[in-house]
């Protein structure tokens, strides 16, 4: 076991001190993902010199500042694409992308879709608020049936995307989803997606308690983190196609764990063969 | 096998070539006509370089990619035509803010929107200088040849490094696939600039400290120094700040970055424009039928030149006042509307500056060129 392992984890050491206080509003759930996910780097022993947090725009998009690594907060749906060239021109680092409902599945849509197919070793955190919450609460991709939010004042009548069964059919290798509400459990499917080789997606059941919440009087963030755990139900992950995001029935835990080839490895694999082959006709 | 000292080569393949040799190690694109090939050449080559190539989504992605290779420390780029430039924009503007070297080679196409794929045009002259929001630095060099496309991406990357700036490589369909021969230096002999990397344990570090040049070092993943990068205003710490004073200071300061290295930057062609009466001013394609067209005026007794800016933007201004001092007229042909004009006309004044356009997807044929010039200058 690593030195580092057997030190008590403390948030402090994994943090930029210099930025507190943080601007998350009272309540947000986006806190907790950071710790869970900082808390899980911590066991795995990653270096923090070699730990690249690459964030798109939005709540989700200002997380990775406070992370005492290298961090970079990219454009609006674009941090996977970001993440694809550095890990490609970088494999030694350990890049994770922390993207939100919004700047995933909307703006980034068609990046998260090819990251999946892809396979490159990436750990995607998509925290969902359900919310544009940056912008004043607008309706998401991940919004609701029904729900009030200020570009859905009669209630939301679009459907909402299922993340994980879309990043499942994408091809992804790695596919889980946690609650806030259980830290040790959201910190333990971090840490499988972080220790597994190829893209792993997380989807993070987080909430906004200050915009969203408020509007739809789902309570203050107790009864809103409470809410998630009885949303959600080991047995329908599969086969809710039909049925609204939430309320509904969520399954949590590692959802999908397939092996398929590394995509950085296999093309440094068949790089190395050319330079080979070069080299035997030189 | 070494390089061979003379090529017969199209323009998009002296691109991925001159790339190479320029130290590129990471090209991400998507597919588009008429700059494909430098995507296919790149997609062969780069795997033999221990390099890397990869073929994203679109273009936005493309470019994100290229960018965060660049972060990551390698030399990158990525290569397109109008619609994918369009796309690029917005990522084009964070590599400014951001400071992070890269090269993006817009093979122009006619336009607008899907236009004419297979045509060639001029019509991205301003988008290059303009095309991201905001108050942005930005370098563009337009070669005019296959051997100033291989020349002119070597020397992109490097002022993409030293500068720490997005460089734009533009030039027309007509030279990216024109055949011409190449002098290809040795890779050994070829001057390369790697951008100013910071050890990684300095004991105080800041990304985005003001130097005597204004470029600050960089740091590299993993080296020691943990940055924040961002597409945020940003204080020299890097991380992101509304106060008036700082934000007025950083943004001024990536401005001024290109300004006070304009020495570095600027590059030109002068060909007779000492004693002459009528100075052509063009780029790309369009200048070598110039060219033709001055010579062909001189033997028939017409002083014409050509001032050719080969560094597009930041457009070199002085040397064009003093190329056109003595001149009774300008011509500015190009293939567009009137872009590079706007720009002649700023320095130079309206009255002295005459325009040829063509916008029919053909290139302007030199005999055009002669005809206007004996037009304005009767």
């Amino acid at each position: 076991m690593n030195e580092a392992v057997r030190t008590p984890f403390d948030i402090k050491d994994y943090l930029r001190l210099q930025m507190m206080p943080h601007f998350m509003c009272p309540g947000c759930g986006h806190g907790i993902a950071l710790r869970c996910l900082l808390w899980a780097v911590h066991e795995l022993a990653i270096d923090k010199n070699r730990l690249a947090v690459v964030s798109g725009i939005g709540c989700s998009g200002r997380v990775g500042a406070y992370i005492d690594a290298n961090t970079f907060h990219t454009t609006h749906g674009r941090p996977l694409a970001f993440a694809t060239g550095l890990k490609l021109a970088r494999p030694d680092l350990k890049v994770v992308v922390i993207t939100g409902d919004g700047d995933c599945l909307a703006i980034g849509g068609n990046h998260l879709i090819h990251a999946c197919r892809r396979n490159l070793d990436l750990t995607c955190l998509m925290l969902n608020n359900e919310v544009y919450g940056m912008t004043g609460g607008q309706v998401s991709p991940t919004t609701a049936i029904d729900r009030l939010t200020t570009t859905t004042p009669h209630g939301n009548a679009e459907p909402t995307f299922d993340a994980c069964r879309l990043a499942d059919a994408a091809g992804a290798s790695f596919v889980g989803r946690e609650v806030t509400r259980q830290a040790p459990a959201l910190k333990n499917v971090i840490k499988a997606g972080l220790a597994h080789e190829g893209f792993s997606f997380i989807e993070v059941m987080s909430d906004c308690t200050e915009i969203y919440g408020r509007k739809n009087d789902l309570g203050e963030s107790p009864e809103m983190i409470l809410s998630q755990k009885s949303d959600m139900r080991p047995e329908a992950f599969g086969n809710v196609a039909d049925e609204p995001f939430r309320p509904n029935r969520l399954r949590a835990g590692i959802l999908v764990e397939r092996d398929r080839p590394e995509y950085g490895k296999v093309y440094r694999e068949r790089a190395a063969a050319e330079r080979a082959k070069a080299k035997a006709k030189a | 096998m070494t390089t061979p000292s003379l090529a017969s080569l199209h323009g998009n393949r002296a691109c991925a070539l001159g790339a190479i040799a320029a130290g590129c190690r990471f090209f991400a694109g998507y597919p588009i006509t008429p700059s494909s090939e430098i995507a296919e050449q790149m997609s062969r080559e780069l795997p033999r370089a221990d390099g890397v190539f990869v073929q994203m989504e679109d273009e936005i992605g493309s470019l994100a990619a290229v960018i965060g290779a660049s972060l990551g420390g390698v030399k990158a780029m990525t290569a397109t035509s109008g619609p994918g430039f369009s796309l690029m924009q917005e990522n084009l503007g964070f590599a400014a803010m951001t400071e992070t070297p890269c090269v993006i080679v817009n093979v122009m196409r006619g336009g607008p929107s899907t236009g004419m794929p297979t045509r060639p045009s001029q019509g991205d002259i301003m988008q290059a200088r303009w095309g991201t929001h905001g108050d942005h630095p930005i370098i563009v060099v337009a070669p005019a040849s296959v051997q100033e496309i291989y020349d002119e991406t070597i020397r992109a990357f490097n002022l993409a490094e030293e500068l720490r700036t997005p460089v734009v490589v533009l030039y027309d369909e007509v030279i990216a696939h024109l055949l011409e021969s190449v002098v290809l230096p040795q890779r050994r002999t070829v001057a390369t600039v790697t951008r100013k990397w910071a050890r990684g344990d300095e004991a105080s570090f800041l990304p985005y400290a003001e130097t005597d040049d204004l470029v600050p070092v960089m740091a590299r993943p993993g080296d020691g120094h943990r940055v924040h990068v961002t597409g945020l205003t940003h204080m020299p710490d890097g991380f992101p700040t509304q106060k008036p004073d700082l934000v007025a200071k950083a943004t001024q300061r990536l401005l001024d970055k290109i300004t006070i290295n304009r020495d570095r930057i600027e590059r030109i062609e002068r060909f007779e424009t000492e004693d002459a009466d009528v100075v052509i001013v063009t780029v790309g394609i369009v200048a070598r039928a110039a060219r033709r067209a001055a010579q062909d005026l001189r033997s028939a007794g017409v002083r014409a030149g050509l001032f050719r800016p080969v560094t597009l933007w930041p457009f070199p201004e002085e040397a064009l006042s003093e190329a056109a001092a003595k001149a009774k007229r300008v011509l500015v042909p190009e293939m567009n509307a009137g872009q590079l004009a706007l720009e002649v006309e700023r320095i130079l004044g309206r009255e002295r500056v005459a325009r040829l356009n063509r916008i029919d997807g053909e290139p302007i044929a030199p005999a055009d060129i002669a005809r206007r010039v004996r037009e304005i200058a009767a």
